[in-house]
């Protein structure tokens, strides 16, 4: 067996093709700038039998060739995507074998599209996204990382060695290595290399993807929770209440953000269970959030209100009860047959929501400092509403547009500074597959051997922008109406 | 404005006290401590030996008094150890203690020992934050000027091609956290495997001897994650400026447009830029603790890893302070420098 190069015979013709349509885009895009810069702006001419006439002249010739080339460039990049599909195995390279190994995934990226794209008209907001390019981009490459946690979270596929195993000769090895007998995976090759301990690199970040898109959004909705409770209120009513929570809020935006990880996240603070008492607290306010929005909405109708209030709360309450309660911390009083889960990351989860729940905080008592003065919030007081009705059914819904964007690039955000505790090292065990911390193991040697640190950078850096161009797409979609 | 600051500052003196209390709380919870004497001590000293050396160096006493002495409210200890030696809060290296001063905390300008580095606190702090302030004064030289044109070219001609591109320049700029671009541009520009090594990996050398060649890589990994941050800002306010009113007489007067996007619209636009760059400040100081570790550069944010990792509470205080002087300082600019940038807000 042969180590594999980049892109094996594939790219005998690729690469070349890519090269000079690359290098073509460059030149025509330089090409053309210098030449706008001394002419006027040529858009539509309309001529006098009122049809309309593109931009003529070698202007436009050479935007017409900018967008072939541009389509060439895309069909080039998707051969290399769906080409090494029905090649034998080990024939088109390193790049060839992580996109078979990814086919669930593009799978389901392209029925998840045609099926959207067919739908658009009756998906609402998520619809209008197709819309757009940015967020089209955007939200392919988000949906990429949760469609590849999914697969290698529940079904165990794509991963081709075991992330943990060390095999010995492998330290540091180059991409396309091929890994000695016996120890062989579902394929016998380490595709992006091994790293500083001689595990499989690719399969490292292909599990490290699992963490972030468990554990990233669900700190952003938890975050945005303990925001929305306070932040409605404190907009509200505002008076001492508003200030004392917005002194509280300034006063742990002005902690830097690194300075409170490394005073939370350590193991003796972990001990004294401050974690567990701030996990108790901030853990409450979904449910407080929960049963005031369901309360405020059929107050008038007990019997009805009790139906659903009981079931939604009793089961609520019971996954507090479990998050919360783990054996060997200082909240430890539930059996063990009702302790449904432990949560192994807890302090970093907390340390986490804690971080961002006062800048949602912020943005939830802007938003309804605005919002309470409109007339549809006279109206309901006038109709003798309470407080809470109408902070969470006539406020909140006509604050979503910012909060919906705000929540794709708190997600990115929280990426990022779970990137920064795995970075430091901080309440991760070093074992972990997350990217943080395969960078910061990557990172030591990184002036020797750089292959261990960028793939782990790539996907980081691949979702977060990802995020970023989502809540582009969607803030620009939002505002069209 | 001369009440409006006072009350400004009047805050700030609160928020201080505030967050270095909770500092002062969490690092003297009583693990932190026992790690404390066990790293002073040595790792595998009794219980009972944990408890008096804590005793003998007085971090037995109450939180508040502890706070106090820290502070300088209250009169430092003198403690007769368990050994029969006395030791005095303000008698150190070596003075007698009869001759130590009463009060000694930060309010007498004692900003305390550091049991990592063996050394003043005060004076670590001073020479680690000189050459952090390099760093930062090269970081705002480039990301400044740098965000304020991407903002202003994109902003200009609102939906244009520029402005599409570079949008998303500076949308990539802020997805981009500084231990990704750090370990990029390092595997880029600092190693052979790209043939492109132009630069140095480490910076340690830039500490005495900054150049081209051993400073340009950290100072372009911070100022590349601000960058895209203002320019947006800076691009939102331009376009708002672009369809107002004057801008739409001036055009129709036959102005230049070169000259209407220098002479009438820039001044107008770069009043909300200005605040977000002062805000900017306290995520730099992240990016500084990152960027510092990732290059080895050994100044604040090297500093503040040092001392947290270490327990080491005294420095880590005295690294609080700063940084909330910091972040409380940039919001107060930026509230000022507002409200003379913008004739139309008085604050009486």
């Amino acid at each position: 067996m042969d180590p594999l190069s980049w892109t094996g015979g594939l790219g005998a013709f690729l690469n070349p093709a890519l090269a000079i349509t690359a290098a073509l885009c460059g030149i025509v895009l330089v090409v053309q700038t210098g030449l706008r810069m001394g002419s006027a702006a040529v858009t539509l001419q309309s001529n006098p039998d009122g049809t309309l006439q593109g931009r003529g002249g070698v202007l436009g010739a050479l935007d017409t060739a900018l967008i072939y080339l541009v389509w060439a460039l895309v069909a080039l990049l998707l051969a290399y995507v769906t080409v090494p599909l029905v090649m034998p195995y080990g024939s088109a390279g390193i790049l060839g074998e992580i996109t078979r190994r990814l086919l669930p995934v593009w799978i389901a990226l392209v029925a998840t599209f045609a099926l959207s794209i067919r739908f658009k008209r009756r998906l609402g907001l998520y619809g209008k996204l197709f819309d757009s390019t940015v967020g089209m981009i955007g939200l392919a490459l988000v949906l990429f990382w949760v469609y590849v946690a999914v697969f290698v979270g529940i079904f165990d596929m794509i991963v081709t060695h075991d992330y943990l195993r060390q095999v010995s000769g492998l330290k540091n090895a180059l991409p396309g290595v091929v890994a000695p007998d016996g120890t062989e995976g579902a394929i016998p090759h380490y595709l992006l290399g091994g790293d500083n301990l001689a595990r499989d690199i690719f399969s490292r970040v292909m599990a490290g993807s699992v963490f972030v898109i468990a554990i990233a959004p669900l700190a952003t909705i938890f975050a945005f929770m303990v925001g929305i409770t306070l932040g409605l209120p404190a907009g509200y009513y505002g008076g001492k209440f508003d200030t004392a929570l917005s002194f509280a809020a300034n006063l742990i935006l002005a902690f830097p953000v690194i300075l409170l990880f490394y005073l939370l996240v350590t193991p003796e603070i972990v001990q004294t269970g401050i974690p567990s008492y701030m996990a108790a607290f901030l853990f409450a306010f979904p449910l407080i959030f929960i049963g005031v929005l369901v309360n405020t909405r059929y107050y008038t109708q007990p019997a009805k209100r009790n139906a659903i209030m009981l079931p939604v709360l009793g089961s609520l309450g019971w996954l507090y009860l479990s998050a919360i309660n783990a054996s060997g911390t200082v909240i430890d009083f539930l059996p063990a047959w009702a302790d449904l889960f432990d949560i192994s990351v807890l302090v970093v989860f907390v340390s986490v929501v804690f971080v961002n729940a006062p800048t949602v905080f912020r943005i939830v008592r802007g938003l309804t400092l605005d919002l309470r003065t409109r007339d549809y919030v006279a109206a309901a007081q006038t109709r003798g509403e309470g407080a809470w009705y109408i902070m969470l059914w006539e406020i909140l819904p006509n604050a979503r547009g910012p909060l919906i964007v705000d929540f794709c690039l708190r997600i990115g955000y929280t990426t990022i500074l779970l990137g920064t505790l795995g970075f430091f090292g901080l309440g991760l065990s070093s074992e972990s597959p997350d990217w943080g911390t395969t960078i910061n193991e990557g990172r030591k040697l990184l002036l020797i051997y750089i292959h261990p640190a960028l793939p782990p950078a790539m996907a980081l850096l691949s979702l977060v922008l990802g995020l970023n161009l989502l809540a582009d797409g969607l803030r620009e979609e939002s505002l069209k109406d | 404005m001369v009440s409006f600051i006072l009350r400004r500052i009047g805050i700030m003196v609160l928020t201080a006290l505030c967050l270095t209390f909770i500092v002062f709380w969490l690092t003297n919870l009583f693990p932190n401590l026992e790690k404390l004497a066990k790293t002073q001590g040595n790792f595998r000293m009794s219980d009972d030996a944990v408890l008096s050396y804590l005793g003998n160096n007085g971090y037995l006493q109450p939180l508040p008094v502890k706070y106090g002495q820290w502070l300088g409210v209250l009169p430092g200890y003198v403690i007769a150890g368990t050994d029969g030696q006395m030791r005095a809060r303000c008698a150190t290296g070596g003075q007698d203690i009869v001759d130590a001063a009463r009060f000694c905390g930060i309010l007498q300008g004692n900003w305390g020992y550091s049991t990592v580095f063996r050394e003043d606190a005060g004076s670590i702090i001073a020479t680690r934050l000189g050459l952090t302030g390099k760093l930062m004064f090269w970081v705002m030289l480039v990301m400044v000027p740098g965000a304020l044109i991407i903002g202003v070219m994109a902003g200009m001609n609102e939906g244009s091609r520029t402005d599409r591109s570079l949008s998303t320049v500076s949308i990539l700029s802020t997805a981009t956290p500084e231990y990704v671009s750090g370990v990029v541009f390092i595997s880029v520009f600092g190693t052979a495997t790209f043939g492109m090594q132009w630069f140095k990996g480490t910076a340690t050398a830039a500490m005495d001897d900054a150049n081209f060649e051993n400073f340009f890589l950290p100072v372009l990994t911070i100022a590349l994650y601000g960058m895209g941050y203002i320019a947006r800002m800076t691009r939102a306010s331009m376009t708002e400026v672009m369809t107002a009113q004057y801008i739409r007489t001036a055009r129709l007067k036959g102005v230049a447009f070169s000259q209407i996007v220098l002479r009438h619209a820039l001044r107008n636009a770069l009043i909300a830029p200005f605040t977000v760059i002062m805000l900017q400040f306290p995520f730099l100081l992240n990016g500084v603790v990152i960027v510092e570790t990732l290059f080895n550069y050994k100044g604040f944010g090297w500093t503040l890893v040092q001392a947290a990792s270490n327990n080491d509470i005294e420095l880590l205080l005295g690294v609080s302070i700063v940084s909330v002087f910091v972040v409380l300082t940039t919001q107060l600019i930026s509230d000022i420098g507002y409200v003379f940038l913008n004739p139309r807000i008085r604050i009486a």
